[in-house]
């Protein structure tokens, strides 16, 4: 084994290399560590060229050394901010070869200001400290007033952020009072500025929320709300806090330790505050709520008096004596009839007995033929032989008169 | 009804609240003819009061600054359009 090492070493070794694998071998083994496939390199920019391909190249380097840098025209649109000579900056890349050339170079992705590892170090340091300490937790996080008649807002007094949620707020919910504490939100005195504000507006204590709101900007201009004071003075507040920092992919301390994180300054205006289109809408339904109620009542009542009314009337006086005359007028008519039938019965008897007396009468005994011999002195009735002597007067009356005569025999 | 606050000193939230405790109060019935009638009325006024807050709400800015004395000063900002 170690002799065969050794020959590899002689002069005599038959195998050659060409540049191009060599070179391609150089690059397979650069390629294939993948501690250089995914790293931040910083240095000094320096030969800062960009052809009409788009593409960006660049050199990076120190005082000892210097590093080929190139950037794809895809990446290069997407930089807010190109690199310029003399600049420090930290480049995000892979290590390649570039064959043609015989170079080994950066494949650069992303850049940023040299110090913001350390700066983003320093961010996820601070993170956990909070967070181990609890100021990150759910649990601390309080619900937002419905309505917050007062808003406190906490930003610089000329940036767009205030612009943006005045505009906002104008729109949404007009019946609130913006208190604004201005204040420098980028900068050395930032920091400060920003906690002061935040007590100002605690002490005051009439806003029912706390709008922490900067727009958009660098890592570094947002940097104030990663600085530990400030994040503090937003959990210690007493009035719920909404942070509303940058732009939607901007993450800063202060959004951990708010009440409710917003993406920006106008979300943490939505947040806080209901829409006055739904103020409406309920304020008509409440009060169509209460026409209705107190009409249904209203109608509840109407029936119940009209039933009332009706067995009123039925119990009155009125009506006895309604009744009473009715049953006076039922029972003369009932009575009438009843004397009407009493007197047709009686006439019907009446007759009946005419009849009858009419049958028993002497006149009808003369009728069928027979006499009837009175004695003229008396006017007895001669129903004996005993009662007359020969001599005297009879009359003897018949069915048309009476015959006068005289008794010639006994 | 003795009903503490005067209506144009309620603020929105306020007078809504109450409207609502009246609709509560009128749903849950068994009031003399009087009561209803009085609680519909101040539900009508709460009403009124709440929507033309509604109509006149315009949006305040005021700016809050304290003075190295720690002295609090307030400043009435033009809210643009």
């Amino acid at each position: 084994m170690l002799r065969d090492m050794e020959s590899a070493w002689t002069p005599f070794e038959t195998t050659t290399w060409s540049v191009y694998d060599l070179t391609r071998y150089v690059r397979q083994l650069l390629e294939s560590d993948f501690r250089l496939q995914e790293l931040w390199v910083v240095g000094e920019v320096s030969n800062v060229s960009r052809p009409s391909s788009g593409h960006l190249y660049f050199t990076l380097k120190d005082e000892q050394a210097s590093l080929r840098c190139v950037m794809w025209r895809p990446q290069v649109l997407t930089q807010a901010h190109l690199p310029q000579d003399g600049e420090r900056l930290e480049v995000f890349g892979r290590i390649g070869v570039y064959e043609a050339g015989g170079q080994y170079q950066l494949y650069a992705e992303r850049l940023r200001p040299a110090g913001s590892g350390e700066l983003f170090q320093a961010f996820l340091r601070l993170k956990a400290k909070l967070e181990e300490e609890g100021l990150f937790d759910p649990v601390r996080k309080r619900e937002l007033p419905d309505w917050p008649a007062v808003i406190g807002v906490v930003t610089s007094p000329t940036g767009a952020a205030l612009r943006d949620v005045v505009h906002v707020l104008r729109r949404r919910f007009p019946l609130a009072q913006i208190l604004l504490a201005p204040t420098q939100v980028q900068g050395d005195a930032a920091p400060a500025g920003i906690v002061a504000a935040l007590e100002l507006l605690n002490r005051d204590s009439r806003p029912g929320v706390i709008l922490l709101v900067r727009g958009g900007g660098s890592v570094e201009d947002l940097w104030s709300f990663n600085e530990e004071a400030v994040v503090r003075a937003v959990a210690a507040s007493s009035i719920p806090v909404v942070s509303g920092v940058g732009h939607e992919t901007d993450l800063v301390l202060t959004d951990l330790a708010a009440d409710v994180r917003a993406a920006t300054p106008s979300a943490a205006a939505e947040v806080a505050t209901p829409d006055q289109a739904n103020l409406r809408e309920s304020l008509l339904q409440i009060t169509a709520d209460l026409q209705f109620e107190f009409g249904s009542q209203l109608g509840e009542r109407k029936s119940s008096w009209s039933q009332l009314y009706t067995r009123l009337l039925r119990a009155s006086p009125l009506a006895s004596i309604t009744n009473a005359r009715q049953r006076v007028d039922e029972l003369s008519l009932r009575g009438a009839a009843a004397i009407r039938h009493q007197l047709a019965l009686a006439g019907s008897m009446i007759s009946g007995l005419a009849q009858t007396l009419r049958a028993v009468s002497p006149q009808s005994i003369l009728e069928r033929g027979y006499a009837i011999a009175i004695r003229p002195g008396d006017g007895a009735i001669v129903s004996s032989t005993r009662q007359v002597r020969v001599g005297d007067a009879l009359e003897v009356r018949v069915r048309d008169g009476s015959i006068g005569t005289q008794v010639t025999d006994r | 009804m003795a009903k503490n606050k005067s209506l144009d000193k309620l603020t929105y939230e306020e007078a809504f609240q109450e409207l609502q405790a009246v609709v509560e109060q009128l749903e849950a019935g068994e009031l003399p003819l009087q009561e209803s009638l009085a609680l519909f009325e101040r539900g009508q006024a709460l009403s009124a009061r709440c929507s033309n807050l509604l109509e006149k709400a315009q949006l305040r800015l005021t700016e809050l600054t304290s003075g190295e004395d720690g002295v609090i000063t307030e400043r009435e900002l033009e809210v643009g359009e």
